[in-house]
C-alpha cells in the first residue's frame, strides 16, 4: 500500500501497540535544555532509576542564558541555579552537555542539525514545541511536556496516538525579497493559528524543494504555530549534502549506506492525506503580523482586516488594542523601536548573511535598538569568520552571544512596555518578549530593513 | 498523581479564545526547578499590574466567581509546550478546564497532571457561559466514568472524549512511566529488531 513519508517513519518506530489506538513510539534522539528538564530528573531520582539510553540524549543551555559575557558566571541567581542544575543532572546521569562556554552550545534546534545529530528517518523529541524544526530533514520531530521528558529518559519511548496527515503544497517561484519566513507566515495567516491541530504536516511542492536546508527549517519550525504536532519535508540531495561531514553524521561507507536509506524517505505517489492545501508562491508578499497570534499576519502592502466572521470579536479587539493598531491601518510606515534578529526560526548563518547583506554600508535609524543573536557558537564563529559581526556593528547593531534571548524574554533581553519590535522569532503572543512588548513577526530581511528605516517598510522597494 | 472520578463545582468563566501558554504562565516564571508554587503566577500579566496590584477587571480577582472548573474559549493552551501551564492551573486549584478546543501538547500535559481537559461543542460552551452569567453560583457536574459534563441548573449535558488508556490512568491515579517501565522487555526487543 502507498504510504506517506510520515507513516513510513512512524510505523518503523512502533515498539509496541496498546489497546485503543495508542502506540509505544521509540525515540531515536532526545534533546533537553535547562527549563523543561529539572523536574524530569527529579522524577528519575524519586523512582531510583537511571536514564535508559543516555547516548540518545543531548543537552544544551539556551533559554535562560545571558547573551553577553557568557564567560562570566550568570548574574541572576535563579537563572544560574537552573543552568547549574542542568550541568549537575547531566553529570549525574551521564548525558553529554553543550553548556555555556562549549564550542557547540546554542539554541537546541539550531545545534541538532548543525552537529548532524538530526538525521532523516529519525524520531526526535524535546521539551520544547519548536522541535518541529528538525522535520526539515525528514524526521518525525515534535515537542513534549516535562512528564514526557521523564518518560523518554526512563524508557526511550512515548505513548502516542497517530495524528492525522496533512500535506501543504507550495508550487511556483517566490518574488524577489520573499523568504521562507514569508511562506510560513502566509500559510499560517490562511489556515489560522489552529488550522493544523491534530495533524502532522508534510510540506511539498516546487517552491519548497527550491529552498535551502536553513530555509526549510524556518518553515518546519513554525508548524506548531498552526497547532500542528509537527512538520516535515522529504529529504533530498540537499539534506544529504548538508549532513555530510557533520560531527555526528555517519562516516565513509556508513554515510553512503545511510544516505541510500534516506533517499527512500518520501510519500509514495498516491499516498493519502487526511487534509490537503495548495498555495502559489507567486501570491506571497513579504509578511508581517499585526496581532497577538502568528495567524494574524498580512502582506506588507495590505491593510489590517476587521474581526473575522468566525470566532469571537472580543478576542480580536483585545489583540488589536494590545498592539495599539486598528482595522484598516497599513503596517508599512509604522514606526518601530526594536529589532530582534535571532531565535530558532531565523538565527542560522544564512539568516545572518541575508540581514548583513542588506545592512552593509547602511546605518540603523537612531530611534531603533537592533540586536542580532546568533543561534549557536558555531554560527557566531562562522559569522565572525565572514566578517558579518563587523558589518552589523558598523551599522549600529548589537551583536550578541548565542541563546534564545528576546524570543521569550527569560533572560534580561526584553522589549519594554508598549515598544514595537520587529522580530524574526515565531511568537507574537502578549508579553512574549517582555510584559507589554508589541511583537511584529517578519523575515530577517524585513527586520533588517525596518532597523535601517526606523519603520516597517516593503523590502521589495529597496531591491 | 491524584485520582479523578467525579467533580461537582462552580466555574470561572474566561471567554477568550487562543489563550496561549505564555499567558497562562509567562516565561520569566519558569526558572523554578520544582513543580510547586506556579499557581501564584497563573495568568500573571492579566491578573496583576506590573507593580503587583491585582487588576480588578480580571476574572480571578472577582470574588463572585470561583470553583475548580475553568471555562474558556477555543484553542486553549496553544503555543509553548511548557508543562508549567498545567502545573500552574492545577496548583491554583483547577481540576477541569472546559473549552471547545484544546491545543495538542497542552491537552497531553494536562492529562499527565490530573487536570481534565473537557472538550465540548462550541454551542454547548456558550450555554455554559450563559449559565454562569445568569448565576455565578451555578453548579456543574463532571463525570469522568460516564464522560459527561452537566449544567445542573438546566439539566443540559454534553459528552466528551478521552482515550480509554488515559481514562484508566486518571480514574486510578496511574502515570505513563509506570506503564512504560513495565514494557522494558518489549522495548529492548524492539531495539534488537531495528538494529539490523
Ligand atoms: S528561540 Fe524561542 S522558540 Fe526557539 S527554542 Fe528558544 S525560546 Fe523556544
Amino acid at each position: 500500500m502507498e504510504k506517506t513519508l510520515f507513516d513510513k517513519i512512524w510505523d518503523a518506530h512502533v515498539a509496541h501497540q496498546v489497546e485503543g489506538g495508542t502506540d509505544v513510539l521509540y525515540i531515536d534522539r532526545h534533546f533537553i535544555h535547562e527549563v523543561t528538564s529539572p523536574q524530569a530528573f527529579d522524577g528519575l531520582r524519586r523512582r531510583g532509576i537511571p536514564v535508559f539510553r543516555p547516548d540518545r540524549t543531548a543537552a544544551t543551555a539556551d533559554h535562560n542564558v545571558p547573551t553577553r559575557n557568557q564567560h562570566l558566571p550568570i548574574q541572576e541567581a535563579l537563572s544560574r541555579f537552573q543552568v547549574d542544575k542542568l550541568t549537575e543532572n547531566c553529570r549525574e546521569f551521564g548525558i553529554r552537555l553543550y553548556g555555556l562556554g562549549h564550542p557547540y552550545q546554542g539554541i537546541v534546534h539550531v545545534i541538532g542539525p548543525e552537529l548532524g545529530l538530526t538525521q532523516p528517518g529519525m524520531t526526535i523529541v524535546c521539551g520544547d514545541s519548536h522541535t518541529s524544526t528538525h522535520g526539515a530533514f525528514g524526521c518525525i520531530a515534535f515537542g513534549i511536556g516535562t512528564s514526557q521528558v521523564e518518560q523518554v529518559l526512563a524508557t526511550q519511548c512515548l505513548l502516542q496516538s497517530k495524528p492525522r496527515r496533512m500535506r501543504i503544497t507550495v508550487d511556483g517561484e517566490l518574488q524577489p525579497g520573499v523568504l521562507s519566513k514569508d511562506i510560513i507566515l502566509y500559510i499560517i495567516s490562511r489556515l489560522s493559528a489552529s488550522g493544523g491541530t491534530g495533524h502532522f504536516i508534510e510540506y511539498a511542492g516546487s517552491a519548497i524543494r527550491a529552498l535551502s536546508m536553513e530555509a526549510r527549517m524556518t518553515i518546519c519550525n513554525m508548524s506548531i504555530e498552526m497547532g500542528a504536532r509537527g512538520g516535515l519535508i522529504a529529504p533530498d540531495e540537499k539534506a544529504v549534502e548538508y549532513l555530510r561531514g557533520r560531527e555526528f553524521a555517519p562516516r565513509g561507507a556508513d554515510f553512503e549506506k545511510a544516505a541510500a536509506y534516506w533517499r527512500t524517505l518520501y510519500s509514495d505517489a498516491g499516498a493519502r492525506f487526511d487534509t490537503e492545501h495548495h498555495f502559489r508562491a507567486e501570491d506571497i508578499e513579504p509578511m508581517a503580523t499585526y496581532g497577538t497570534n502568528p495567524g494574524m499576519g498580512i502582506g506588507i502592502s495590505q491593510a489590517i482586516p476587521g474581526p473575522p466572521a468566525k470566532g469571537n470579536g472580543r478576542t480580536f479587539n483585545k489583540s488589536l488594542e494590545y498592539m495599539g493598531l486598528r482595522p484598516g491601518q497599513k503596517l508599512a510606515g509604522l514606526p518601530i523601536q526594536y529589532v530582534f534578529i535571532g531565535s530558532c526560526t531565523n538565527s542560522r548563518i544564512e539568516d545572518l548573511r541575508i540581514a548583513a547583506a542588506f545592512v552593509k554600508g547602511k546605518k540603523k535609524a537612531d530611534s531603533v535598538y537592533a540586536m542580532v543573536v546568533p543561534g549557536s557558537k558555531q554560527v557566531e564563529k562562522q559569522a565572525e569568520a565572514e566578517g558579518l559581526d563587523r558589518i552589523f556593528r558598523e551599522a549600529g547593531f548589537d551583536f550578541r552571544e548565542p541563546g534564545c534571548s528576546a524570543c521569550l524574554g527569560m533572560n534580561e533581553d526584553k522589549v519594554p512596555i508598549g515598544a514595537y519590535c520587529v522580530s524574526t522569532s515565531n511568537r507574537n503572543f502578549e508579553g512574549r518578549q517582555g510584559p507589554g512588548a508589541r511583537t511584529i513577526l517578519a523575515s530577517p530581511l524585513m527586520a533588517a530593513a525596518a532597523a535601517v528605516a526606523g519603520r516597517l517598510v516593503d523590502v521589495r522597494e529597496g531591491l | 498523581m491524584g485520582k479523578f472520578k467525579k467533580l461537582q463545582s462552580t466555574a470561572v468563566p474566561l471567554p477568550i479564545e487562543e489563550v496561549d501558554t505564555d499567558q497562562i504562565i509567562p516565561a520569566r516564571f519558569l526558572k523554578a526547578t520544582t513543580r510547586e508554587g506556579f499557581g501564584d503566577n497563573l495568568f500573571r500579566d492579566w491578573r496583576y499590574e506590573p507593580d503587583g496590584t491585582p487588576r480588578a477587571d480580571f476574572i480571578l480577582n472577582n470574588p463572585i466567581y470561583g470553583g475548580q472548573i475553568l471555562v474558556t474559549g477555543r484553542n486553549f493552551g496553544c503555543g509553548s509546550s511548557r508543562e508549567h501551564a498545567a502545573w500552574a492551573l492545577h496548583d491554583y486549584g483547577f481540576r477541569v478546564v472546559v473549552s471547545s478546543f484544546f491545543a495538542d501538547i497542552f491537552r497531553g500535559n494536562a492529562l499527565n497532571n490530573g487536570l481534565l481537559p473537557v472538550q465540548v461543542p462550541e454551542s454547548f460552551l456558550q450555554d455554559i457561559f450563559s449559565a454562569i452569567e445568569a448565576d455565578p453560583g451555578a453548579s456543574f457536574l463532571v463525570d469522568l466514568e460516564d464522560q459527561r459534563f452537566t449544567i445542573q441548573a438546566t439539566g443540559q449535558s454534553a459528552g466528551f472524549e478521552i482515550g480509554p488508556y488515559k481514562k484508566l490512568c486518571l480514574l486510578n491515579g496511574y502515570d505513563d512511566i509506570d506503564f512504560l517501565l513495565s514494557l522494558r522487555k518489549e522495548i529492548e526487543a524492539f531495539e534488537e529488531r531495528s538494529r539490523v
